[in-house]
């Protein structure tokens, strides 16, 4: 098991962050539009580099050896980052034969049938859905196996049911054992997927823990009585699903 | 570093085998290409060529060497666009947080332009031949010819790749290659220099894009190219030089 930890100032943007992430778990980052998240995820995936302060990921320091981080990482930035001319099947190939893997065909049809993709293939990605492009864009970095991936807001514009196929797909991710890196600023997003949850808020982490340990910080809850009304995505994802039957 | 360096090539040939399969599924853009220095050419040979006096008898083979630098000049800012593009869709930083030699992307869209642009040459030397370029040029001579455009078009692709790494948005991304698509108009390329005045002439004599033609001239025609060809290729292996260290530090720039 690596943690990371990590403390530098860049721009006012991250001043001195500090935080650690358990191997085999979902980590996630919540924070406002402009809190640095994306800034952090960059730094650790060395596509930036901190001013000050150290970062450690999967053991390897991101300054002195970006190669051995890049090696056990995958990076699913905040855009889908998918090649929209290629099929669906030619993008995983490609990600494949760029991590050195030697039946590149075999690792993208297992992909492509694991994110329920194998019907699209053969489509190019351009004519994908929302949904279908994050689920493709999550097998790409998932390819190779990496130990610890980075998902910077995956479900940014997705509607409802494709929020939930990504998080469906996330949660597989942690049961297979590998650390996800979460981003978002959706609050029910860190509620249902994470182990550990850590706000950024103004350049530094202001609370890290599990949900219980954050519920902890506030007044034990009061018992109030509130008629429950379904909220309109249930309502949404009810009549959505009816049609479907 | 050592596993980087073992798979630069196979990385390469992927990147170039991706970038390969946007342009045979966008052949569009190699037509526009070919199309616009045709219709230079027919508007040379058959509007303005009757009214200027080149010393020879041909204006096809006097008119061909410019229009294929113009072709080049006017490929290359797709170039630049398709990196803008992987730029702004994400795909870069996917490819550069991965265990591969970080230059690999840029080779791959050079590599490309390298062939569509052969592509594109061959294309527009067919029409030429059709309406009346009659080259007496040895296989060597061809040779060094496509020596010389393959080397110009590298030059000008890796301009391309500073602007296509540096551009703000897509619609300037283009720009930088109007100068270049510019130069060969006051050159040899259309009319022979000593018929400009004086200070035009001075700046067409000492381009790049002078020296190119004459040789191509020569090499084409049959004849020996002369100290031309090393002027010519001076120039050519200078711009490249430059701009590729430009554009690595452009590159390097966006990393940091």
């Amino acid at each position: 098991m690596k943690g990371l930890k990590k403390s530098y100032k860049q721009l006012e943007v991250l001043n001195g962050v500090d935080f650690e992430v358990k191997q085999g778990s979902i980590f996630a980052l919540l924070g406002s539009n402009g809190a640095g998240k994306t800034t952090i995820v960059k730094i650790l995936t060395t596509l930036l580099k901190q001013d000050s302060g150290a970062a450690t990921v999967n053991g390897f320091d991101v300054t002195s050896e970006p190669g051995r981080v890049r090696q056990s990482i995958s990076l699913t930035g905040q855009f889908a980052a998918v090649d929209e001319i290629l099929t669906g099947q030619e993008n995983l190939i490609m990600i494949a034969k760029l991590r050195h893997l030697k039946n590149s065909r075999q690792v993208a049809d297992e992909m492509l049938k694991r994110f329920g993709l194998t019907d699209a293939a053969d489509r190019r990605v351009s004519t994908y859905s929302g949904g279908m492009r994050r689920r493709l864009d999550i097998s790409m970095s998932l390819v190779g196996k990496p130990e610890l991936i980075f998902l910077d807001e995956p479900t940014a514009g997705l509607d409802p049911e494709g929020r939930i196929e990504v998080w469906k797909s996330v949660k597989q991710l942690a049961d297979s054992g590998t650390t996800v890196f979460l981003t978002t600023e959706y609050l029910d997003e860190a509620e249902q997927l994470a182990d550990r949850i850590a706000i950024l808020h103004d350049g530094r982490i202001i609370a890290n823990g599990t949900l219980a340990e954050l519920r902890n910080l506030f007044p034990p809850a009061k018992v109030e009585y509130i008629e429950k009304q379904p909220s309109l995505e249930e309502i949404f994802l009810a009549i959505i699903g009816k049609k479907e039957k | 570093m050592e596993t980087l360096k073992k798979h630069f090539f196979s990385d390469t040939d992927v990147m170039f085998g991706r970038s390969v399969r946007h342009i045979t599924r966008s052949m569009d853009t190699i037509i526009t290409v070919a199309v616009m220095p045709i219709a230079l050419m027919l508007l040379f040979v058959y509007v303005f060529g009757g009214a200027i006096d080149t010393g020879t008898g041909n204006y096809v083979n006097y008119v061909l060497p410019g229009i294929l630098l113009i072709a080049i000049a006017s490929s290359t800012s797709y170039t630049a666009y398709r990196l803008f593009l992987d730029m702004q869709q994400g795909i870069l930083e996917r490819f550069r947080s991965m265990p591969i030699a970080r230059s690999t992307v840029l080779w791959g869209h050079v590599l490309t332009s390298l062939v569509s642009n052969a592509i594109s040459i061959i294309i527009i030397i067919l029409v030429a031949l059709i309406i009346g370029f009659r080259p007496s040029a040895g296989i060597s001579s061809w040779l060094a010819v496509a020596v010389i455009l393959a080397v110009w078009t590298l030059s000008l692709t890796w301009i391309a790749v500073i602007a296509g790494l540096s551009a703000k948005s897509a619609d300037g991304v283009s720009g930088f290659s109007y100068p270049l698509i510019f130069l060969p108009f006051i050159s040899s390329a259309f009319v022979p220099t000593a018929s400009m005045p004086g200070p035009v002439s001075a700046f067409a004599e000492n381009q790049p894009v002078t020296p190119i033609v004459d040789t191509m001239h020569s090499l084409l025609a049959g004849q020996p190219a002369g100290a031309e060809i090393w002027i010519a290729l001076a120039w050519c292996l200078g711009v490249l030089v430059v701009a590729y260290i430009f554009a690595m530090l452009a590159y390097k720039r966006k990393i940091a």
